[in-house]
């Protein structure tokens, strides 16, 4: 190990399915990825949280609805506010977004069927801790697989957003019926990002695309970045 | 005090699920339209009154049973025998 090591935590809640992907792939950029369980009400000390996809308490109600009122969610809720950075993915996206902490809400695909492929998506933003290994304009490919991907916020949310260029990823066709083909925004301050594909699954060429590593390892550099200034 | 929350799609939101029924609906030879599909939710409230009820069942609907950005809900409070 030649660089300090970032302490990134994935957060478990009963349902969650690709908490291990995402720990690996953490892993393998090189953070010291820890798990934090649900109930806890205390988060150790992290210098990024990744909510990872899943069903988080069967999805009952609405996709994240439950989860987020876990007691590890409202430690996470104040990690953010205090500007810590925190990325959900899939199910971690749809948890955000329930939570406040992102705007708008997945609703359930156009389609109505699930979708699970690989899908193009083009780079918005190459200045978010999330994205920096990225070059603007880039077309990543990173598998969705979801039934509750399709984007949505009002006109007046919706032009907020793209004024202050909250829009970092967005499908290159139509993947779900989702608004302008949003695909991933960050919040207003940039500390928290949530995007539907699955980053985490995408991080070595043998699983057919390593783009999402661009995702992955830019967080942990800007988790190391945090690290660094605060040792 | 028993309460009924209905919770439905607000207008103009798209209701893939509504669609999906309609066209069913259509296939079984119904003339049918704006079809709709929303939720209903049973509970009893411990409340003094009807007043107090109403309002402790508007929060729940906007902390949990609803989420405002995309659905409009509506309660009906049952009061007790006198």
């Amino acid at each position: 190990m030649t660089s300090p090591q970032p302490r990134v935590g994935v957060l478990r809640f009963p349902g969650a399915c690709d908490d291990r992907d995402a720990l690996w792939a953490l892993a393998a950029f090189d953070a010291e990825a820890v798990f934090v369980w649900h109930t806890e009400k205390e988060l150790p000390d992290l210098d990024a949280v990744v909510l990872p996809g899943g069903f988080s308490y069967g999805d009952y109600l609405r996709c994240g609805a439950i989860a987020r009122f876990a007691p590890a969610m409202e430690a996470v809720v104040e990690f953010a506010n205090g500007g810590g950075l925190v990325l959900g993915i899939c199910n971690g996206f749809q948890i955000l977004c329930e939570a406040g902490l992102l705007p708008g809400v997945l609703r359930r695909n156009e389609s109505l069927a699930f979708v699970c492929r690989d899908v193009p998506l083009v780079v918005e933003r190459t200045d978010t801790p999330f994205t920096a290994r990225c070059e603007e304009g880039q077309t990543l490919t990173i598998p969705v697989k979801h039934g509750e991907g399709n984007w949505y916020v009002d006109d007046d949310g919706y032009n907020e957003l793209e004024a202050q260029r909250q829009v970092v990823l967005r499908y290159e066709e139509p993947v779900n019926g989702s608004r302008n083909d949003v695909a991933g925004v960050v919040n207003e301050q940039g500390n928290v990002m949530g995007l539907m594909p699955h980053p985490e699954h995408a991080v070595d060429p043998l699983l057919g695309s390593a783009d999402g590593a661009l995702i992955l390892s830019s967080l942990v550099d800007s988790a190391r970045a945090r690290f660094l200034t605060t040792v | 005090m028993k309460a009924t929350v209905l919770v439905r799609p607000k207008q103009g939101i798209l209701d893939p699920q509504g669609q999906a029924v309609e066209s069913s609906l259509r296939q079984l030879g119904f003339s049918v339209d704006g079809t709709r599909i929303g939720r209903v939710v049973d509970l009893e409230v411990e409340a003094a009154d009807v007043a107090t009820a109403r309002e402790q069942v508007e929060q729940m609907c906007e902390q949990l049973l609803a989420n405002p950005l995309m659905e409009s809900y509506e309660i009906e409070l049952a009061e007790p025998p006198a």
